[in-house]
């Protein structure tokens, strides 16, 4: 496994569910390991009653349905399948309003959708997803991008109720970038990183705030990462293969 | 999900050991090759994988090997390619035999003069190799290039075209601060006899792979022309060469250009650092929460 999770971070970042398929055919055995270590680019359905989208993940998945969000029923129908409690959907239902307006605030659009459901432990875990399209023929405002995506996966494991209740958060960004104009070609960045977060919190400031405000600073903290940190290091890569003009003059010719 | 256990046939597991190992990030071939080794626990279908896959992707990187025998350093190109796994130094007029799979040169053998271009066209290769050298040298840290023919070989003197093409390969390993990066340039210079002009058609492409506990790459490509007089071999090399670097050192300016666009422009397209209130989202906000209902309740019905 260990392998595998080597290749996974190796090969191109767009290739991802084409190297996810091919490790899954050669392991067969190890698949619901692969499954749950490797995250894939989202997908996303349209509800049939709002025609409102909600994206697709293994948490709303029941063999080969999904619930959405919206309706919270399964698409296509599906007979005997688990749903929330009723007071576990109305969070559930709280969340995806609140989480939209978010999204909307920091995505200028995008697909958002939150699935809820109780664990053994007498706790719940919830599940926020993010997807955006953020190319000039998408939802991208100003026009840059030939192709860009942006998926976000956050899953909280909400520890058993007390004063001070455990969050744990792990957060997956996939991202990938384009841009392609005469000047300067096509350049492309592409990657996806995956960080963790626990926290304990006052449950008397309620469970929304809590967890929205967990997933805020990750994913400020994973943004200013992709961009300052490995994007940066990408872009030093590139002044050490072939250093900028300005740095050349002040060498010294070879006698 | 019925799990049916279709048991794949070794050759599709080669065609899948062979996707990996040539989507391998400049330099990490090896380590892919371990990892691949791992997954498939077929030393057979390994083998023949890598014997298949190693050629093409030492190729399409433009590798670097060391030749024995203080003969310096030879470029694995298609261009150089003599036969499955001898390649052509034009600088030294020799011949390196080339393990793939090791990635290493095991002989060297002095090139016949069936394998090297006229006098006529070697002194044009020559004098640009010589000025491309110069360049590389200057420009590039730890870069390696040949000039070879591509066509016209056999051309005795004026009156018929040539081409050459000119390669420059640079990549920079750093596993240890698991960065890794190249960069490669082709040149194809067409040496039009009749309307004595020197057309050049380039191909630059850069790739960097950052991957301490994520993995981020870049992948960049530009193509560009341009064209100068048919001059004699030193004034045409000096000319060619200058065009290069003019271009090469444009292209490096756009790439800094698109990075620093990055975190307020084209990112911002992806995911804002901030919304337009320039605050963090008011979570805790209990009355403009009714408030966020009523708006993304009039979102929904948008959407």
């Amino acid at each position: 496994m260990e392998a595998a999770m080597g290749l996974m971070r190796r090969m191109p970042p767009r290739h991802s569910e084409t190297a996810l398929s091919a490790l899954l055919s050669l392991l067969p055995h190890n698949s619901s390991d692969l499954l749950s270590q490797v995250d894939l680019p989202l997908q996303v359905l349209s509800d049939d009653d709002s025609g409102k989208r909600f994206i697709l993940c293994e948490y709303n998945r029941d063999a080969d349905s999904y619930r959405s969000p919206w309706s919270n029923k399964y698409h296509p129908r599906l007979e005997d399948a688990p749903y929330p409690s009723s007071k576990l959907r109305q969070l559930e239902i709280e969340a995806n309003d609140i989480f939209t307006v978010y999204c909307d605030q920091y995505y200028e659009g995008g697909i958002s959708s939150v699935y809820m459901w109780e664990d053994d432990n007498e706790g719940f875990v919830a599940c926020f997803l993010v997807k955006k399209d953020g190319s000039k023929t998408g939802q991208g405002r100003r026009g840059y991008l030939e192709e860009g995506t942006w998926d976000a996966i956050h899953v909280i494991e909400v520890g058993p109720e007390e004063e001070t209740t455990r969050y744990c958060l792990t957060s997956t960004v996939m991202l990938s970038l384009t841009t392609d104009d005469v000047s300067s070609g096509t350049f492309s960045l592409s990657g996806s990183i995956r960080r963790q977060m626990n926290m304990n919190l006052p449950v008397a400031d309620g469970h929304l705030c809590n967890m929205g405000k967990m997933i805020e600073e990750m994913e400020g903290k994973l943004r200013n990462s992709l961009d300052q940190v490995y994007f940066g290091k990408t872009r030093e890569m590139v002044c050490t293969l072939r250093p900028p003009s300005e740095v050349l003059p002040m060498r010294l010719p070879d006698s | 999900m019925a799990e049916e256990e279709t048991e794949l046939s070794d050759k599709q597991k080669k065609e899948i050991a062979k996707w990996f190992l040539l989507n391998a990030p400049a330099g990490e071939i090896q380590y892919v090759a371990k990892d691949l080794k791992s997954v498939l626990n077929n030393d057979d279908v390994y083998d023949e994988a890598a014997s298949e896959a190693f050629p093409v992707y030492n190729k399409s990187h433009m590798i670097c090997l060391e030749m024995p025998g203080r003969f310096g350093d030879v470029l694995v190109t298609s261009y150089g390619e003599l036969q499955g796994n001898e390649y052509l130094d034009p600088k030294t007029a020799q011949v390196a035999i080339v393990d793939h799979v090791k990635q290493v040169c095991t002989e060297v053998r002095p090139a016949s003069d069936e394998e090297l271009p006229t006098p006529y066209v070697e002194e044009y290769r020559c004098a640009l190799e010589a000025e491309m050298l110069k360049y590389v040298g200057e420009a590039y840290p730890k870069g390696s290039c040949s000039v070879y023919c591509i066509n016209g070989k056999d051309v005795e003197g004026p009156g018929y075209d040539f081409e050459l093409v000119a390669v420059i390969s640079a990549a920079r390993l750093s596993p240890q601060n698991f960065c890794t990066g190249s960069w490669q340039s082709i040149w194809k210079i067409e040496c039009k006899d009749d309307i004595q002009v020197l057309e050049l058609k380039g191909k630059l492409q850069v790739g960097a792979h950052y991957f301490e506990e994520g993995n981020v790459q870049l992948d960049a490509k530009h193509e560009c022309r341009d064209s100068t007089m048919f001059q004699s071999p030193d004034d045409s090399a000096i000319a060619i060469a200058s065009l290069i670097r003019h271009h090469e050192t444009e292209y490096l300016a756009s790439l800094e250009a698109s990075y620093l666009n990055l975190p307020d422009a084209t990112f911002k397209d992806l995911r804002r650092k901030l919304p337009v209130t320039r605050t963090l989202f008011p979570w805790h906000s209990t009355s403009q929460f009714s408030l966020t209902r009523e708006i993304s309740k009039e979102l929904g019905i948008g959407k």
